[in-house]
């Protein structure tokens, strides 16, 4: 079972990412996934700056991928996209089937992202056939789902040919839009949104009027109100699951890291919070914990 | 340019049929579409009528079958697609790339379209799915009028856009909130905000609304209350308590109907299969007098009064939006 750090969801200054990856190379991480998946307006990290952490990740004996970006609606979001596939050295992680043609097109292999609407097992045998290496699955499936989709008959022979991912830890990516609530939330329209999430390192909750925790947003993104949590879940998933994906967090993410790994086979389960959850994995609502 | 009106019954089909629709999109009885609701959609040996009722007009009938396969129940979606195309369904509306290829190479003759449940955005992704030698794709209700025009402009393939209805302001087919609060989505289970999940409860004349018991909207004595779909809700963001997401409103792109005639978009769809036939009557009657008037004169088109009068009246919260199309809802 091998750990990887999903791309940073949220929009941070260019120095907090510099000391986030100067960690990450120091951590016990096996897999870095770099890139904007969220909002093509945010550029405090070009492509040329990702490709330099890229390189000193790799060199800390890291596995880097690059993470394109997830709703692609105008041609220059293309464009941008087109450098990540071209940029010759790094696998990228696809969140949006736009990326996997370019890919495609290119014999380019690739990492199909949670966004990528592939929920059996003849949508995961047709994008393996066009190069998939490793598939993350939706964030709404459950271990039974993935199961079944690896048990059944036409995966058996091409079982070898791809890894399985999951996202385990962090505020779900649960989806985007057109609008951007964060800037919703301060009243200002999209086009003047002046990057105002750059003051929100970890979203802005959302609380019921009641006072749950509902929904984070961040941009044009809305996560889960709760933090997915499945530390006490990863002895099921031996066999089953290749590689764990945190989160990154704005504090504490290198120290569940090391948590995760300390779980791997349940020697040191965890204690889960108020506003943690896990449902999703055990087949419930994805807010719920079992 | 086509006006697509939808249909869960048999009432409701004869209703668009009626008042001028040249095609109905239907689903079936299970969880294979986009509106898994009860009392709605039609079985094989129904579809079948619908299918006779619909040519005998010389109208035509996509059948809507996108969802999401289970792994273990793959054989429903397949016999879905056989079954829509056994009852004479002109058109299929899918959105899984495997209920697509099952279609393709099975029914080659069948003509498929891309489901909005595809979420397909951009060129790119277009040509993804043309392996499935789609001939239309179903535009998500998160671009602007502005980007519908780029793609319009940039590949030769038929597009399809919302006209009037509920407003999904989350790119479709890549939501899972629902899920989220209820364990249900529209990929998974075909269904938003499930009814079976929706509690009501007066508290000292307030009124409030819950999505499997997470509090969506409180009402007072002289609001009126809507359906709890979860992104429509009122919620709270430090002290403020707000349509955080969304107001309850519906989608109404009347004022855009020259610009997107003139775009040479090739369909016009309006939402609502879950809506009654008397819904369906008027949304239709109001659609296909407009579309006749911009075919007819692009260039003095204008908006009637009344029609606008009848289409608040059908909206959600009575009011409508230019959503997405327009960039200040952004």
């Amino acid at each position: 079972m091998q750990f990887s750090l999903g791309p940073v969801l949220y929009f941070w200054p260019k120095a907090q990412m510099l000391e986030f990856y100067r960690q990450a190379a120091d951590s016990a991480v096996d897999i870095v996934y770099l890139g904007e998946t969220v909002c093509s307006k945010r550029r405090e990290l070009k492509l040329e700056d990702y490709l330099k952490l890229a390189h000193m990740l790799r060199e800390a004996g890291k596995q880097v991928c690059l993470s394109g970006m997830t709703l692609l609606e105008s041609p220059s979001e293309l464009r941008e996209l087109r450098k990540y596939v071209d940029n010759g050295d790094f696998m990228l992680e696809a969140n949006d089937v736009g990326a996997i043609a370019m890919l495609y097109e290119q014999g380019l292999p690739f990492v199909a992202g949670a966004a990528i609407n592939c929920y059996n097992q003849h949508s995961l045998r047709r994008l393996v056939g066009m190069g998939l290496l490793r598939w993350v699955m939706p964030v709404e499936l459950s271990g039974d789902w993935l199961q079944q989709v690896l048990d059944e008959g036409i995966i058996q022979d091409i079982r070898d040919c791809f890894e399985t991912e999951v996202f385990a830890f962090g505020h779900l990516p649960l989806a985007w839009s057109g609008r951007c609530f964060t800037a919703r939330s301060e009243n200002r329209a999209k086009d003047q949104c002046e990057l105002c999430c750059i003051k929100y390192p970890q979203g802005r909750t959302v609380h019921s009027q009641d006072g749950a925790q509902v929904f984070v947003l961040n941009g044009i993104q809305t996560q889960s109100g709760y933090r997915y949590n499945l530390i006490n879940q990863l002895p099921t998933m031996q066999g089953l699951v290749d590689v764990v994906r945190l989160s990154p967090e704005p504090e504490g993410t290198f120290a569940w890291l090391n948590r995760f790994k300390a779980n791997q086979h349940g020697a040191a389960p965890q204690q889960l919070s108020d506003t943690d959850s896990n449902g999703y994995w055990l087949k419930l609502a994805g807010m719920a914990t079992g | 340019m086509e006006l697509l009106c939808p249909a869960g019954s048999m009432p409701a089909v004869k209703a668009a049929i009626s008042q001028g629709a040249d095609a109905i999109y239907v689903g079936l009885k299970d969880d294979t579409n986009a509106r898994h609701f009860a009392g709605l959609n039609f079985t094989e040996s129904q579809l079948t009528e619908v299918a006779r009722y619909v040519h005998q007009a010389g109208r035509k009938l996509h059948v809507a079958i996108n969802t999401f396969a289970h792994p273990a129940a793959w054989s429903r979606w397949q016999q879905a697609v056989d079954s829509a195309v056994r009852a004479g369904t002109d058109v299929l509306i899918l959105a899984d790339m495997a209920v697509l290829a099952y279609a393709a190479e099975r029914y080659p003759q069948v003509e498929l379209h891309l489901s909005v449940q595809a979420s397909a955005t951009n060129v790119a992704a277009i040509e993804f799915y043309r392996q499935f030698n789609i001939r239309r794709v179903v535009l998500p209700r998160v671009l602007s009028m502005q980007q519908v025009r780029a793609l319009a402009r940039s590949c030769d393939i038929d597009l399809e856009v919302f006209a009037f209805g509920s407003l999904c302001i989350m790119a479709e087919g890549r939501c899972y909130l629902s899920s989220y609060l209820t364990g249900q989505s529209p990929n998974t289970a075909g269904a938003c905000s499930p009814a079976a999940f929706v509690r009501w409860q007066e508290q000292d004349g307030v009124l409030e609304s819950r999505l499997n018991e997470v509090l969506i909207d409180r009402f007072a004595a002289d609001e009126t209350a809507g359906y709890p779909t979860l992104c429509k809700g009122r919620f709270r963001v430090d002290a403020d308590t707000y349509h955080v997401l969304e107001e309850p409103t519906s989608l109404n792109t009347l004022d855009l109907l020259p610009q997107l005639y003139a775009e040479g978009i090739s369909s016009l769809k309006i939402e609502g299969r879950q809506r009654s036939p008397a819904y369906v009557t008027q949304i239709t009657q109001v659609w296909r007098a407009a579309i006749d008037a911009v075919m007819q004169d692009p260039a003095h088109f204008l908006v009637q009064q009344h029609w606008q009068q009848v289409l608040n009246n059908l909206a959600e919260g009575n009011q409508t939006t230019l959503g997405a199309y327009h960039r200040k809802w952004k």
